[in-house]
């Protein structure tokens, strides 16, 4: 476990970050779990309107640093972290930071789709509720809509919106939850493995959702599929034991990796 | 566009505020409810503790008794007349009193019992028959409760003026400077008290509660008043009573003592001799008739229908019926016991026989379900090792699974016991109602048991109950929380985190 | 006589297990082949045949001639006896000795099971058999829907509703006190308190469901009942002085800890995925709480709710000593009504005829009244089984 900044890598700039705005900065990084180290010196900047993908074997930290960005972490006990996350400038780590709003700016899809146990209007509702967004019923009725079926979702559940969420397959639960996810209108979605839970058919239509809404979000996709990052990241970052150990545009990384690991983790050799 | 930072700085700061706001009513919400749960149980407990703090307490008149041998016969000292011989004493000690009702208001501060002690100190030592020893009598229990500030209190004001004493007939006069005397008050003078009846210009009259021994001048000092906070209508213990009871204090031969026979002695209609050995030794035997029946039964039960039994609707109809066991009414099984066990079989009232037999049916369920629980926790992996050496079922289960499976088992088991302990409900229907004096030596002679203890005294109109009852409650807490630390001090100590 | 007999059963159990064990022990030492089960075994067989012979004996002479003959040991002790000489032929090399036991074994503990069983049986029997005696001499509906209940007056009245309404106020009373004090004490246990502070709170409500009921009646007795009447009286009410409110309280209190500890059990079997993805939409806890957690978590509430009333119903010691006896049919909280556990109680300390109305009256209620929380704690029961199966 060694003090020192992270070693400056291969990649300096990524292309991407030239074309796009950085919309979150990430600076010496650590984070703790009582007195194990699950981040190490981490810095890090995500482009906006983009897709970036984390990748890297089990246990590389690379949930662990996702959740830190919408502060997730808060809720878990013994949970520590240190050094500076900005995001449009503003350090989230701030003591005077409001949590709830930043959480309503930063939208969350979980592994295991988790809808409530509610109506899938409900579900939908629920955000736009309680930060008091809609200001009249026919209001929130349009944001539901909207959400849903910008989530591509509508069409197969228009006629029952008042059915349970979970009485949706797998795959609509999860778009359910993205529609969940935007309807309060956030800048960052973090999607954590959105599709590891899924059958091929659903995954590829998430990733076909995901490739329609990077024009308006920054997404942040963790997956430990090497296939699906290709397919729908522009930006992706691998991550090793607590290390982000490269990051660069997505095309160059997968053809031309520059850090051993990185090659070795792609080839398969370990993961 | 730096969205982020507008929402961070500004966005609908109210509606924010009104959230936190919510937020923080909602927890207070929850820590007073909590608060008013714990409260409750502290107000209880230290409500029905000073209740019961004067009933350990007991308070004797050290008297000399000369232990005539012709009062005291040789061959059977139990039938000496020793109450004669206590009361002899005490009277000697007020020479002054002779009139019937005031030699009566003496003797009657004394306990009905009050000469057992030394009666039975005789008996065990026949050589002090003849001698005069020193001997402590109980008082009874509105001395007892005077004494303990509980029936009244008493304001004594020394006297700061000369008065004169004189006697005309039944009435005694004062004469001197009257300034600090009114009607309706208490003087006490020279060894006796006298209650002023009328103020006149130079005079005032009186009449005598306990007559003065002597009519010498009352010099500043020598006299005081008394003041009542209660009126003597409202008390059990006449103003007479009360002076005797000064006039002992101040000769300094009243002692207060801890009452052990509170605990050594069964019950009794006089609440100062009334003890708990009687429910105590009941309680006892019909745990142990409880523990003996539910116990294996118990566990047996659990074992078989946790290892044994095939899982089909059978065994899940048994286990809805336990469950349901569970939460019966307790009144129920007291019907049970009364329709069954007393009146089908014939067995006796109010012996620990039958209800240690209600009592274990009551249990049982608990720890039944306790014991399965305790069984399921053991993994799986333990019984297929020893079934994997070759072991049968049984030997797997009995020399390995139950073993490690005691601990729970044996928590169930004394939360069990401490649920039985407190039941009262299905012993009255069985009748543990009646008037028990003797202590039960038997599991079919008729007993009490604490709890049922507590209710029947509960019900008696003398003040000096109440204390009891409050006490009988202390110590049936204290055995209960007895029982609930070994339960937890074994629940940490063997418990094993698989 | 019964003290030796048992003392005879003991020995024959204990030689018939040392016989046979030796015996097995000989064959063991005696042959080159190995025993199909342990010495030990064989003795256990041999001593639970013993048992078996002579306890069976033992009771049927008691049945039938009365346990104080001298028959009684002198039948046990031969065909204890008996038993062990019989069976002394069968232990060879390849008998299957701890089969044999293990079956035995496998006996006594359905025996023991089916006591739990005949519980029931019994209770429904005995309070069913005594109802059924009682209708014969009161029509069932004027017990059921009577409004004037005086079984000890002349002539007597049985009916049932003022005892209905009574019970049904003072649990009302009780439920409104205890619902939300033990729900949101489990909310704050479960969600808001950290372990410290929930290894401190969660003994103390132990503590307070762990005191007997007979002491809360009395505290309700001498010191709340007092306490309600002199508020209700300094604020110009008229309260009785063993008014259903005093009761209801306390009855109240004695609930907490149920509805407190069951619901801090289904708090926490809601999934923390369902809180995560509150938290993620930036809802405050109490929010998640309030919206989230509450709503599926409510089946399991409710049957902890249904379980608490069960019990307060039937409930007896506090309303004994701290409500009415009087059946005085009224709404009030501030009145003395009497419940049915306290006529129960009543009308059956103290002497009984079994063959009296007012005897078989107690019955009757005590059957009314196992229906009553037979229904509600079946229900319930099913609830929670269908609700942890929704979430395992």
């Amino acid at each position: 476990m060694d003090a020192s900044p992270q070693k400056p890598l291969a990649n300096a700039t990524p292309r991407i970050l030239a074309e796009r705005e950085t919309k979150i900065v990430a600076h010496d990084v650590n984070v703790y779990y009582g007195d194990k180290q699950a981040i190490k010196h981490l810095s890090i900047d995500i482009p906006d309107r983009a897709v970036s993908a984390f990748i890297g074997p089990s246990g590389c930290g690379k949930s662990t640093f996702l959740r830190t960005i919408n502060r997730m972490n808060d809720t878990i006990d013994g949970c520590r972290v240190t050094g500076e996350i900005l995001v449009d400038g503003k350090n989230i780590y701030d003591r005077d930071l409001d949590v709830v709003q930043l959480r309503a700016r930063v939208g969350m899809v979980f592994q295991k789709p988790n809808p409530f146990p509610k109506s899938i209007f409900e579900n939908v509702a629920y955000g736009p509720r309680i930060h008091g967004i809609a200001k009249s019923k026919t209001d929130l009725e349009e944001i539901v809509v909207n959400s849903l079926k910008k989530a591509s979702l509508f069409e197969e559940v228009k006629d029952r919106l008042d059915h349970s969420g979970t009485s949706l397959s797998g795959g609509q639960q999860q778009r359910l939850c993205i529609a969940r996810a935007i309807a309060v209108n956030p800048e960052i979605i973090l999607m954590d493995e959105p599709c590891s839970a899924l059958d091929p058919i659903a995954s590829a239509r998430i990733e076909e959702l995901i490739d329609e809404i990077r024009q308006n979000y920054c997404i942040i996709i963790v997956t430990h599929s090497m296939q699906q990052a290709a397919r729908v990241s522009q930006l992706t970052a691998f991550f090793h034991l607590g290390d982000l150990v490269e990051f660069g545009d997505t095309d160059e990384m997968f053809t031309t990796p520059k850090d051993k690991r990185t090659q070795d983790y792609i080839t398969g050799r370990f993961g | 566009m730096n969205s982020m930072t507008d929402t961070f700085d500004k966005g609908n700061a109210a509606f924010i505020a009104r959230r936190y706001a919510s937020e923080r009513r909602f927890k207070a919400y929850g820590a007073v409810a909590l608060a008013v749960s714990v409260l409750f149980l502290v107000y209880l407990v230290v409500d029905i503790g000073i209740k019961a703090w004067p009933s350990f307490f007991e308070h004797r008149v050290v008297l000399e008794v000369n232990l005539d041998a012709s009062e005291i016969p040789a061959n059977e000292v139990l039938r000496g007349d020793f109450e004669g011989l206590v009361r002899g004493s005490l009277r000697r000690l007020f020479p002054g009193v002779t009139t019937r009702g005031d030699v009566r208001s003496l003797t009657s501060l004394l306990s009905a019992g009050a000469a057992d002690d030394l009666r039975y100190e005789t008996a065990a030592n026949p050589a002090l028959i003849g001698t005069t020893v020193r001997a402590g009598a109980l008082l009874g229990d509105d001395a007892d409760l005077y004494l303990k500030g509980m029936l009244t209190t008493l304001l004594r004001t020394p006297g700061s003026t000369n008065l004169q004493l004189a006697q005309s007939g039944e009435e005694f006069i004062l004469t001197g400077d009257l300034s600090q005397l009114a009607v309706g008050q208490i003087v006490r003078a020279n060894g006796g008290a006298l209650r002023i009846t009328g103020v006149e210009a130079g005079l005032a009259r009186a009449d005598a509660i306990l007559a003065p021994a002597t009519l010498n001048t009352l010099t500043p000092g020598a006299w005081d008043m008394l003041t009542f906070s209660h009126a003597e209508a409202d008390r059990r213990i006449n103003d007479r009573q009360v002076v005797l009871l000064e006039a002992l204090r101040d000769k300094g031969v009243i002692e207060k003592h801890f009452a052990w026979r509170f605990f050594t002695s069964g019950d009794s209609r006089e609440p100062e001799l009334a003890g708990l050995r009687g429910a105590i030794a009941g309680s006892l035997l019909t745990l142990i008739m409880t523990l003996s029946l539910s116990v294996p039964f118990g566990i047996a039960a659990a074992v078989y229908l946790e290892e044994f039994a095939a899982k089909n609707k059978w065994t899940e109809i048994i286990e809805v019926n336990i469950n349901n066991l569970a939460a019966v009414p307790s009144i129920i099984f007291g019907l049970l016991g009364l329709a069954v066990f007393i009146n089908f079989f014939g067995l006796p009232r109010s012996a620990p026989l039958v209800g240690g037999l209600v009592l274990a049916l009551l249990v049982l369920p608990t720890i039944i379900i306790a014991s399965r629980a305790a069984l399921k926790a053991v993994p799986p992996s333990i019984k297929e090792a020893a079934l994997g050496v070759g072991a049968s079922h049984q030997q797997a289960v009995f020399h390995h699974v139950l073993p490690l499976a005691v601990p729970g088992i044996l928590t169930g088991t004394i939360l069990g016991v401490a649920r039985a302990l407190g039941e009262t409900a299905p012993l009255l229907m069985i009748g543990m109602v009646a008037f028990i004096v003797d202590v039960p030596k038997g599991f079919t002679e008729a007993a009490t048991v604490l709890p049922v203890q507590i209710f029947l005294w509960s019900d008696l109109p003398e003040i000096a109950f109440q204390s009891r009852t409050a006490a009988a409650i202390i110590v049936l807490l204290v055995i209960l929380f007895g029982l609930n630390a070994a339960a937890i001090y074994m629940r940490k100590r063997f418990e094993r985190r698989w | 006589m019964t003290a030796w007999t048992l003392l005879i059963i003991a020995a024959l159990t204990a030689i018939g297990f040392f016989v046979g064990q030796a015996r097995a022990q000989g064959l063991r030492n005696a042959g080159t082949a190995s025993l199909h089960s342990l010495p030990a075994y064989h003795g256990l067989l041999m001593a639970s045949l013993a048992l078996a012979a002579a306890g069976v004996t033992t009771l049927a002479v008691a049945f039938v001639a009365g346990s104080n003959s001298l028959i009684m040991p002198a039948a046990a002790a031969v065909l204890g006896t008996a038993a062990i000489a019989a069976s002394h032929r069968l232990i060879t090399r390849d008998f299957r000795a701890r089969n044999r036991f293990e079956f035995i074994v496998m006996l006594v503990l359905i025996a023991c099971s089916a006591v739990a069983v005949l519980t029931t049986v019994g209770i429904v029997f005995s309070v069913v058999f005594e109802t059924l005696a009682f209708f014969r001499e009161v029509s069932p509906i004027e017990f059921l829907f009577g409004t004037h209940w005086a079984p000890t007056s002349t002539p007597p009245s049985f009916g049932l509703i003022p005892l209905l309404v009574g019970t049904l106020l003072i649990t009302f009373i009780a439920i409104v006190v205890a619902g939300p004090l033990g729900l949101l004490s489990a909310i704050y246990m479960a969600e808001y308190s950290s372990r410290k502070m929930r290894g401190v709170l969660k003994p103390m409500l132990e503590i307070l469901a762990g005191v007997p009921t007979v002491v809360l009646g009395f505290f309700a007795a001498l010191t709340v009942a007092p306490l309600v009447r002199n508020s209700g009286e300094s604020l110009g009410l008229s309260v009785a002085s063993e008014s259903a409110l005093a009761a209801g309280l306390v009855m109240g209190m004695m609930i907490v800890p149920l509805i407190s500890s069951l619901s801090d059990d289904i708090i926490n079997a809601v999934p923390q995925a369902l809180r995560d993805g509150s938290y993620a939409m930036g809802a405050t806890k109490s929010e998640t709480i309030k919206r989230v957690v509450l709503p599926a978590a409510l089946p399991g509430i409710v049957s902890a709710f249904m379980l608490a009333i069960s019990r307060a119903i039937g409930e007896t010691m506090i309303v004994v000593m701290a409500a009415g006896l009087a059946a005085n049919l009224s709404f009030n909280p501030l009145a003395a009504v009497t419940t049915i556990t306290v006529q129960i109680a009543t009308l059956l300390v103290g002497d009984q005829e079994f063959d009296s109305a007012k005897t078989l009256s107690a019955f009757a209620l005590g059957f009314v009244l196992f229906c009553f929380t037979l229904v509600l704690n079946y229900i319930a029961l099913r609830i929670v089984q269908r609700y942890r199966e929704q979430y395992d």
